[in-house]
This record gives C-alpha cells, structure tokens and sequence, in this order.
C-alpha cells in the first residue's frame, strides 16, 4: 500500500532530447574558437585584434560576428564563425607579428549551448552557484564557472534572458542532459 | 557557501576555488648549503595558526590566477585577499 501511495511519476533516464517548454534548451551551431594568452599591458596597447575587442573589463564580453570573452587578466576566449576559422588564425598571427602570444584553436574542443526564456537563471542554478540576477549578472557579463561537476564558461547574451553555456565537448551530454533535467522543474510554470 | 574574494573577479563561491596552503613561504636560495633540518623546514612545518592566516587560493574554475587571502581560522572570515606579489593592507603578516 505505501508503495501505491508514495508512488512517483519516473521518466527514463535518456527520454527528453530537447526541451519542449520554457526555457528553451538548445545546442547552438558551430563556431570558431581560440583561446588568447598574452600579457594585459599588449592587450591595452592593441585594443583590438582582427576584429576582437581586447580591451574589455575582466569577465565580460562583447558582441557582434566576432566577439571576445575577457575569462581572466591574460586570458580570452574568441568566437568567430565556424567557416573563417582559418582566416581568423591568420589574421590574428599577422597582426601580432613578433610580439609574443599564445593563440590556440578549440573549435572543436567546445560545445555551445543556448538557455533561453523564463527561468533561465533557475534552470543554471541548479547546479551554478552564481548570483544570476540581472543585477549581478548583466547582460554582456561573462565568466569560467561550475554547472554540476562540469567547467563552463557562462556568458549573459541578452535580457530575454539568454545565456551561452560553453563546455568541453567530452562533458557536452552531461552538460546538456544536467539542464534538460533541471528544466523539468518548470515545465508549465508560471513566470 | 562561503564566499571567496578573488582580487580580479569579486567575490565568488568557494567551490571554484582552490586552496594552495600557507602564504609568504620563501624557498632557500641555495638549497644545497642548508641542512636537512633546515629543509625539512621550508618543505613541511607550517605555522597552523589560531587566528589571521595569510593563506594562498588559486580561482581554479574562474579567472586561474592565484592570489593571497588573509583569513581567520576561528571564524572562517576572509579579511582580505590579495594578488601575487602584493602586500596586505590589514595588520596580517606579510
């Protein structure tokens, strides 16, 4: 009789692919990405980079095709078009020349996904810890955090809201399925 | 949960971060013309104190740089925190 009472609606483990209700969970397309190492007094004295702004405050990022997010003093992360990735790399390479950078491609290392619509912040609080207020976490903020065990960076794109989550593609279906799960909680609530 | 002032980034939960011990330990210039003891010192005796500590945190899951933070051991206070090469401005050890 307990078990009758006490009996929970189980879903399987693997059954939701995407999320159907708000937010809206979705892996983003492909992208062009590097990760820049230099040292913050040539950050300053370049200001740009082939289109990359470097001269941004320590976690945020700036927008536009191709956008830069400051993770740290002398570290960026650079999105681009998947197609120009090349043509980044070199452009990068030329216009620093001689002066001494660390400029990697991980393209493919990354997985990008959109949380997008109501309860956003809820949905990545489940297993961030940040403060995701729009207040804390405005639009253009952007940083390396946790979500549940994996590494990601979180960026805010826009005040929908909509959040960029990047992680390493070898934790993408956790990531991914970390997220569908907690969405569950608000399937059909109300804002 | 606690939260970590980190010199670049604000303050931010403690799970990013990552404790490296005590602070301010300078390693022998010339290892070679010290004694074992002496040694032993620098490697493993730490000073494990009731109170202010100077300690060194790294922001592993955020910006990876390390920094210093003075915190009480008695009350999980952080007093101050610190970048690399820089002196506290509190009255801890330095």
């Amino acid at each position: 009789m307990l078990e009758t009472v006490n009996r929970v609606t189980r879903a399987t483990a693997l059954a939701a692919t995407a999320s159907a209700g708000t937010p809206e969970i979705a892996p983003l397309p492909d992208a062009a990405r590097f990760a820049l190492r230099l040292r913050p007094a040539l950050a300053s004295e370049m200001g740009a980079v082939a289109g990359f702004p470097l001269d941004l405050a320590i976690n945020s990022a700036s927008s536009g095709p191709r956008r830069s997010i400051r993770l740290g003093p002398d570290e960026w992360l650079l999105i681009g078009d998947a197609a120009e990735a090349e043509a980044i790399a070199a452009e990068i390479a030329q216009a620093f020349g001689e002066r001494f950078h660390a400029l990697v491609e991980i393209s493919h290392r990354n997985v990008g996904i959109a949380v997008r619509g109501a309860h956003a912040a809820d949905v990545l609080n489940a297993g961030c810890p940040l403060d995701l207020a729009a207040a804390a976490f405005p639009t253009g903020f952007a940083t390396r955090t946790l979500l549940g065990k994996a590494e990601i960076v979180l960026i805010r794109e826009d005040d929908a809201p909509t959040y960029r989550v990047e992680c390493w593609r070898s934790f993408a279906p956790y990531v991914h399925g970390f997220l569908l799960e907690a969405a569950r909680d608000f399937d059909g609530a109300q804002t | 949960m606690l939260l970590i002032p980190c010199p670049y980034c604000g303050d931010r939960p403690e799970i990013e971060f990552r404790g490296g011990g005590e602070a301010h330990i300078a390693r022998p210039s010339d290892p070679q013309t010290i004694d074992d003891q002496a040694w032993a010192e620098f490697l493993f005796y730490r000073t494990n104190p009731k109170g202010l500590m100077a300690e060194r945190w790294n922001h592993a899951h955020g910006c990876q740089r390390w920094f210093n933070a003075l915190r009480d051991t008695v009350s999980d206070r952080i007093l101050e925190s610190y970048k690399m090469g820089e002196k506290p401005i509190g009255g801890g050890r330095a």
